[in-house]
This record gives structure tokens, sequence and C-alpha cells, in this order.
């Protein structure tokens, strides 16, 4: 095992700092890594060797005339497959794109490029971003490196599993419902989304465009942190962008009085080892000085149903640019426009996003707006204000990311089964606020993740207090694939 | 029985802004398919909308001329179909939150004024084009093309309250919108090229019933011509269903100039169902008072108000006031040959006929001429002091309008200039009475049209030049 595959992002920048290590033999490294682990962990879609290697000389250059870099110069990663990159297939890992090629930058990858960050690839993922297993994806699952019978959660799998299979000390995923946080539980790594509006979603294929937001994996908060400040801040070409917004999340101190709300709703339904492992989790914070208060927030339990009205309504509109008219997949047999159009969608889209699609057209329809999608947006603002008031009160909300650790493939065939995985994700997207996940203890030897809420815009302080509980807890991150 | 006609107008004004409503795209037509596009107006993955604020002002502009309240907090709405031109399988557009309701615009026909009712206008952009092989539509097509420059260039749609009674008035009611737009400056109003489009919903209904009659929405009319001939054969349509004692159905029906009929395109049941949603891309656009406000100072003086105050301040007469302020172009050039100092009735009248009448047989614009406003003052000057004829004028107006010289400098080269002096013209009419001595007794035997006879031989001999008042002095003098 490579040393250098240990290193967290903020230590190779340390080193290239005192020309200890080059980017080209850290990109080199990672790019071993990836090439050896993943035929059997299937994480990446494609790799980028000749670029990634081409970008790490410049930094290496730079490095030899001893120029000052900037945060994160120069350390590698790795990007969801649904962030468009100029010329590099950008598939959402489905059928309908497979060969479709972006003649232009998501807005996330023009700032990882203007910062010579070697992209190494782009990562495994359900299609389109819907699912919570990675799963759905066209090119087949991804496996967890904690056990490879395991799903490693989803939808931004790919990017999990390079953190904590050693292939990335970056990656890049994005969040709809949870699909950045689930997945980091799920692998035991650090995955963190944004308060809504503050990673420009230009050049991201859009899922549900109110709840999508880009955020970093790593392996720790404080890499964590150095990764937002690069790839956040305004975008004039993404009109939800937030103005005026700090965007270096770099000084992290020391925060003072810590006073956190555990909202009852997410506690309720826990199986008993789960309950206990919160319950130590708490009590160890506590001795540590951090107060905790359980609140009520009733609100939080229409989450899932909220969410699976405006997600798919949302989607069923995205999604539908995809017919086969000017790129992407189409039937070359059909005779007529509307049957072209039908069968291009309907052998282009896997079953996950055509279910997406119908519940979306569905709710969107007269005479169900009012009902169903007028209605989840009137839920959808009492849970925002609910959120509101906690924040009030508590400087972070807490509660475990998900239910269970993760499960076996094919183990939750129930769509509705499915959903459920989000139950404690899902609010932060409804709600806009910044949420993470970060790992804290081991169920039946797979990791599980605490999720920390913070109030819009407070990612400072959000992660400043999970730097804090990151020590105390002191969580080892290896796991059985380290050794592979 | 005695039927009512009622009609509401749907007018889409294209907007004259320089980028497209979602993208920075040319707005401009051009006819190298697919040159004015980009990843957002083809619709590609992760491409994302941004709102173009001179459309806003523009659509505020519109408003605030037409009498409209103005919306503070506007929401961009989804409306979705899938269709090739289309290449986000949805249209921008605003739904039950317009940037403008409640406006009312004065026409008049055949001297009657009435006021007509604007529901709303509001915001949405174009879908693209498709051009069929082997055929005009595209299920009959063997292949078809799909051109995306005009894919989200700006309209904005104004509709109108079912106010309108005939087609007379449904066509000064579109010709009072294309005038302001054009004097807006939004829209360029051609309707033959598409940048102001038309439907028309039509409905009749007996004399004094209050219930509207149900209607047919009349698509396709790309002239005042064919506003007024399709309204027409729609209302003869609805009137010979119901007396044959039939039912008007709900539908879209499309008009053919060709054989001058409507079909029906599909019923009220085959209607599609649009699926509006606010756009989560687009935050709400707020539009606060000091937005309008700035917008106000931009409004031009408007058509209605020029005219009054052409009637209060330089009395011209309301048809002169009304027929010099159609166009914007034509008013403007009006008031700048007055500030020349040559007199407001005789400037519309020669702006009108003379200049206007010239260029018509040329094919040519006001501004496509080296006729300035300067240059007609100075020739109207010059017939104001007797320096030229009025018939001389209109002689080398077209030389004013082809060389850009001015009216003195070709009367020097031309000699043209009018002969007041007595002596000279004196014996130019002693020569003609001498030569015309029939009808010279023709006169005295009291017979009018035979002075009228002897003036223009006086015209003739002097080359056009005699000055006619001092000509007939001299010629009464010399008679009696």
């Amino acid at each position: 095992m490579n040393e250098i595959l240990k290193l967290s992002a903020t230590e190779i920048s340390e080193k290239y700092k005192i020309k200890d290590l080059s980017c080209s033999e850290v990109t080199k490294a990672f790019l071993d890594r990836i090439n050896k682990t993943n035929p059997e962990l299937n994480s990446f879609v494609s790799v980028s060797e000749k670029s990634a290697m081409e970008t790490a000389k410049i930094v290496d250059e730079k490095i030899a005339k001893s120029q000052k870099l900037n945060l994160l110069e120069g350390v590698p990663i790795a990007l969801k497959d649904n962030m468009c990159t100029n010329g590099v297939a950008t598939t959402c890992c489905s059928k309908m794109l497979v060969n479709f090629v972006p003649s232009y930058d998501a807005t996330v990858v023009e700032k990882i490029k203007n910062n010579n960050m070697p992209i190494l690839g782009k990562t495994n993922m359900d299609e389109f971003a819907m699912g919570t297993s990675t799963e759905t994806s066209f090119f087949g699952s991804t496996k967890n490196p904690w056990d490879i019978n395991t799903v490693p959660g989803g939808s931004s799998g790919g990017s999990a599993v390079a953190i904590s299979a050693l292939q990335a000390p970056l990656a890049l995923g994005s969040d709809t419902g949870g699909s950045i946080r689930q997945p980091a539980s799920f692998c035991g790594v650090v995955g963190m989304k944004p308060t809504y509006g503050v990673v420009s979603r230009y050049g991201l294929v859009a899922f549900a465009s109110s709840l999508d937001q880009i955020g970093p994996f790593s392996k720790n908060i404080k890499d964590s942190a150095t990764l937002l400040s690069v790839i956040s801040g305004y975008d004039a070409k993404d009109s939800t962008s937030q103005p005026n917004i700090k965007t270096n999340y770099t000084e992290l101190s020391e925060p003072k009085e810590i006073k956190i709300g555990l909202p009852k709703e997410f506690f309720a339904n826990l199986d008993n080892k789960t309950k206990e492992l919160y319950k130590n989790i708490t009590t160890k914070l506590s001795n540590e000085g951090i107060i905790f208060e359980e609140i009520d927030m009733p609100s939080l339990q229409q989450g899932v149903q909220t969410y699976c009205i405006i997600a798919p309504a949302e989607a069923s509109s995205n999604l539908a640019r995809f017919d086969g008219v000017r790129y992407g997949y189409r039937n070359k047999e059909a005779k007529s426009l509307v049957e072209m159009m039908e069968l291009s969608r309907s052998e282009g889209f896997g079953a996950e996003v055509k279910r997406k699609i119908l519940l979306g057209t569905y709710v969107l329809s007269s005479g169900c707006y009012d009902i169903y999608y007028k209605k989840a947006q009137q839920v959808r603002t009492i849970i925002k204000n609910d959120f509101q008031k906690a924040f009030s009160k508590y400087d972070i909300l807490l509660s475990p990311t998900t239910t269970t650790p993760t499960f076996a493939f094919g183990e939750k065939s129930n769509p509705l089964e499915m959903y459920m995985n989000d139950i404690m994700t899902i609010p932060a997207n409804l709600a806009g606020i910044p949420a993470l996940s970060l790992p804290c203890g081991i169920i039946n030897n797979l990791p599980m993740g605490l999720h920390l809420m913070g109030n819009i815009l407070e990612e400072q302080k959000l992660f400043s207090i999970a730097k804090k509980i990151e020590q105390i807890l002191g969580f080892n991150l290896q796991n059985p694939y380290w050794e592979k | 029985m005695n039927w009512e006609v009622v009609i509401g107008l749907e007018i889409h004004a294209q907007m004259a802004t320089k980028s497209k409503l979602m993208c920075n795209c040319d707005a401009s037509f051009s006819s190298e398919p697919n040159t004015h596009v980009c990843p957002g107006c083809t619709g590609q993955p992760g491409m994302l909308p941004v709102v173009n604020k001179q459309v806003v002002d523009n659509a505020i502009m519109l408003g605030l001329a037409t009498k409209c309240d103005i919306r503070k907090l506007n929401e961009f709405a989804r409306k979705s179909y899938f269709y090739p031109d289309l290449p986000g399988g949805y249209q921008i557009s605003q739904y039950d939150k317009p940037i403008c309701e409640n406006g009312k615009l004065e026409i008049e026909v055949n001297g009657n004024k009435r006021t007509i009712g604007i529901t709303r206008i509001h915001m949405e952009e174009d879908a693209g084009k498709l051009v069929h092989a082997g055929s005009d539509n595209i299920k009959d097509a063997s292949y078809s093309l799909v051109d995306l420059n005009r894919a989200s260039v700006p309209l904005c749609e104004i509709v109108s309250e079912p106010d309108l009674r005939s087609a007379e008035e449904a066509i000064a009611y579109a010709q009072k919108i294309r005038q302001i737009v054009r004097y807006l400056g939004v829209c360029d109003g051609n309707m033959e090229e598409g940048s102001m489009r038309c439907d028309a919903n039509v409905s009749v209904r007996p004399k004094g019933q209050i219930k509207l009659g149900t209607k047919a929405e009349v698509k396709n009319l790309n002239s005042f011509k064919a506003i007024e001939k399709a309204i027409n054969i729609e209302v003869e349509r609805q009137i010979d269903i119901l007396e044959d004692g039939g039912e008007i159905i709900q539908e879209t029906r499309h008009y053919n100039e060709a054989t001058n009929s409507t079909k029906s395109m599909r019923s009220k049941e085959d209607a599609h169902d649009y699926r509006y949603f606010p756009d989560p891309d687009l935050v709400p656009l707020l539009i606060d008072d000091d937005w309008i406000l700035k917008v106000k100072n931009l409004l031009p003086e408007l058509p209605e108000e020029k005219k009054e105050r052409y009637i209060n301040s330089l009395s011209l007469s309301e048809y002169d006031a009304s027929i010099i302020t159609t166009e914007k172009e034509t008013a403007d050039f009006f008031e700048e040959t007055i500030s020349y100092g040559s007199k407001p009735k005789e400037t519309v009248n020669w702006i009108m006929s003379e200049v206007l009448g010239t260029l018509n047989q040329n094919n040519l614009k006001l501004s496509e001429t080296k006729l300035t406003p300067k240059l007609l003052a100075e020739l109207l000057i010059l017939i104001d002091k007797n320096t030229i004829s009025g018939k001389i004028a209109k002689t080398i107006l077209p030389e004013i309008i082809k060389t850009g010289k001015n009216a003195e400098e070709i009367i020097k080269e031309k000699g043209l200039a009018q002969v007041s002096d007595q002596g000279e013209l004196k014996k130019i009419v002693e020569t003609v009475i001498k030569e015309n001595a029939k009808v010279v007794e023709d006169i005295k035997n009291g017979n009018p049209k035979a002075r009228g006879f002897l003036i223009g031989q006086i015209m003739k001999k002097s080359n056009g030049k005699a000055n006619p008042g001092i000509a007939n002095e001299l010629l009464n003098s010399l008679l009696n």
C-alpha cells in the first residue's frame, strides 16, 4: 500500500509546499490505485489518465519554481458523472447519454480546472442521480469497500467509494435528497451538502432543480471545508445562486458553547443497536461540554412524502429534453415522430427514471396540481419554518444519517423501501440548509454516519462544530479494502 | 335573429432586443440555420436559463403604455409539450402571474371611439422552426429539419378582453397595438415577417344576451387583411350553424389565406395539458417602484399624446394630427421640419402627399433617403416666400430626395426662381392676351373657364416660374 493514498487532501497540499511530494507522483499513485481496484469496485465509469498527468506536470513546474500554490492546487479529484466536462463523455450513467460529450464545462469543473486539480475520472452513480444504492446505473453497480457484497449507497456511490477505497483524496457528488450524505455514511467518509445556491448548478445535469446541490466528499472535515472554499461562489449563469456569500471556510475556530437539538422524529424508529450507538455518542459528546436537547419537529415526518411529489415533478420536466431529437439515444427504427420520441425514451431510460417521470407528470397534470404539487410546496414551507425556529435555539441539529448500515445488493427491491433510505437527509434539501455526514461508529462491521444540519449559509459554524466532534469521536477510517 | 359579434385578440409581439430571453445568443433573424444558438437555447443537459432584463423593461414599457398594473412579484412558469422545435421540452412563459394586467386601449372606427380592455401581457420564449421535406407538415414529410435560431427569442403576448364587436374594430385594435409597439421601439410590428402574430377568439351571441357564446380560436392571421377576412368568415360560419339550430364547438381553427377558409385543428377535448408549474431554475423576479420609475422615464411620447399636442399647440386639424402621428418616424420628421421654420399645416400636407408619395413610388423609407427635415423646411420656406411656386417645388423634390442638394442650389442651377417682377410678367401677360383674342372674347362674355386657360398659358410661357398671384392680378387689370 502506497502511503500517499492515505494522506488527506490538506496533507498532500502541505507536502507540495515543502517539496516532499510531486503532483505527478501523487496523481500517478491514485491512478494506479484506480486501475488496480476499479475492475472489482466499478466506482469509476471513465478515467482520464492523460489529462490528469498533464495537469500534474503544470503544477510540478510551479512547485519547481517555488511559486505559491492556491488552495488544494494539484490535489487530484474525482467527479460524479452528472457534471458536464468539455470534450469528455458525461453520461449520468444512463443509456440515454452514453455517447453524450458536452461542449462546455460545468462551473464547478471550470473552477477545478482553473485550480489545476488533476481530474482522475468520472464516477458511477444511480441513473440521473435517481436512487440510493448506485444499483440503477447503466454501467452496473458499485461495490462498497467495507463489504463488497453490499451497496455503497447512492446516488453518488462512485464518489463515496473513491474516497473510501483510497482511489481519490477528494471527490464531488450531488445531493437532491441525500445523495452525498447517505453514501458517505454507508462508506465511512465525510460527505457534505452545502446551502442551496452556494455551489453553482450550471452544467450539473438536473434531476430536481430546487433540491439539487453539488458538494464535497473527503476523508475529513478540514478537507471538506477546504474543497467547498474552492468550488463555492456566486455564478451569474445560475439564477438560483446565492449572491454576496463568503466562500472561504478554511478558518475553523474552536466553537465556545455548542447547543445541539435532537429532533425526536429522527430517533423514533431506530432499532436497538442503532439507538445504543447514538446514545453512546451523545453521552460522549455531552461529557466534552456539548449541550443536547430533544425537540419536536413533527413536520419532518412529512419529508419523504413531500419529496416524492416535488422531486419527480421537477424531474419529469427536466428530463423532457431527452427526446432523441438533438443528442442522446435515438431509436432508429421508428416510423413517425411520436414513435421515435416514445421508443427513444422508453428504451433510453431505466425503470426508476421512468417511474419518476410518470409520477411527476401525474402530479403536475391539470386537476392534480393543487392536490399534490401545490400542497407539497406548502408543506415544504412549513418544514423550512420549523428549521428556522429550531436554529433560533440551537447551533445545529443532529441525527443518524441513515437508520441502518448499508445493505446487500438486491435486498431492497421495493421502491418505497428504497425511498425511505433518505428519511433523515431529505428535510435538509427541502429546507435548503447545509448538512453533512461524518463517520461515527460501526454496526455489524459496517460504518454509520452522524448527520449534522446547520442554518442557511452557516457552513462555517457547521464545519467548526463538526471538526470538534470529529476530534472527540476519533473514528478510524480504515476498511478491509485498504489492504488490497 | 340579430347577432352580436364578440372578439378577443391574442397578439404575440417579438421583442426587438439584442439577445434572446434566456441566453446571450443574437436574437435577430438569420437566414443561415442554427447560427444563433448556444448550449442553452438548444436545450443541452445542465444548462440554465438567465432572464434578459431588457425584455422585462420592454414588457413594463408596454404595460405602462396600455395603462396596465405592473406586477411586483413575477414568476416564470414552464409550459410543457413535446415537439422537435422546443428543445427543452417546455417553453418558459408566465402563467397565473403575468407581468401586466388590467390595461386598456382606445380605438376609433368610423368616428366611434371605444375603450378595449387588455386582460394581460406576459413574457415568453419563442420556439424554433421546422422545415419539412416533401410536405407542409411533419406527418407526411420524408424528413424534417430543425432550425433553432428563433428558439428562446423573446415575445410579449398581449391578450385583449372580448371587447371587440367587429372585424373593423379588431383591425383598429391590432393597428393600435402595432403603432404602440413601434412607438416604444420594442417590436418592429412586421406581420408579414412574423414579428407580430395574431390569434382571434371569435364568438357570436343574440343581441342583448349577456352570456358569451362558445368561442373558436382562429390562428394563422398574418396580415390585417387576413384578420378581417378570417373573422368575417368565422362569424358567418358560426351564425350559419346557430341559425340551422346547431351548436358551436369550442376548438382551434386554422385560417387558410389562399382559400379564405378556416379548418378545425383540434377541439377542446384534444387540448394539451401543458402542466404549468413555476420554473425552479428561475427565482421570482421582483420589480420594485424604482425599476418601474426608471422605465417610465424612458417612455417616449405616445401617439395619442402627440396628437393632442399637435391639435392644441400647432393648431392642426384632428385629421392631420392623426395621420402625421400614425408612424413615429413620420411624426419625428415632421417635428424636426417645423423646427426649421416651415408652417405645420403645409408641412403635414407635403410630408403625407408629396414626400411619402415619392418615396412609395421608389419603395423607399424616410430613413433611407437623402431628404432631411432641414432640406424639406428650406423648400417649404421658399414656397412661402414666393421664391418658387408649389408646382416648381414638386418638380424639384425628387431631386432633393435623390441627391440631398438643397432647394436653393437646384433652383439656381436650373434657373427656376419664380418670376414676381411686374415688368417681366406684364410682357408675358400681354403676349398671351394678344395671341388668344378669341379666349379673351369668351371671358368678356362671361365664361369663367376660359380664364383658367389664360393662366395656364402664362405659366407655360414662363416655364412655370410665374408667380400665380401676381399673374392673376395683372390679367385682371389688363382685361378691364
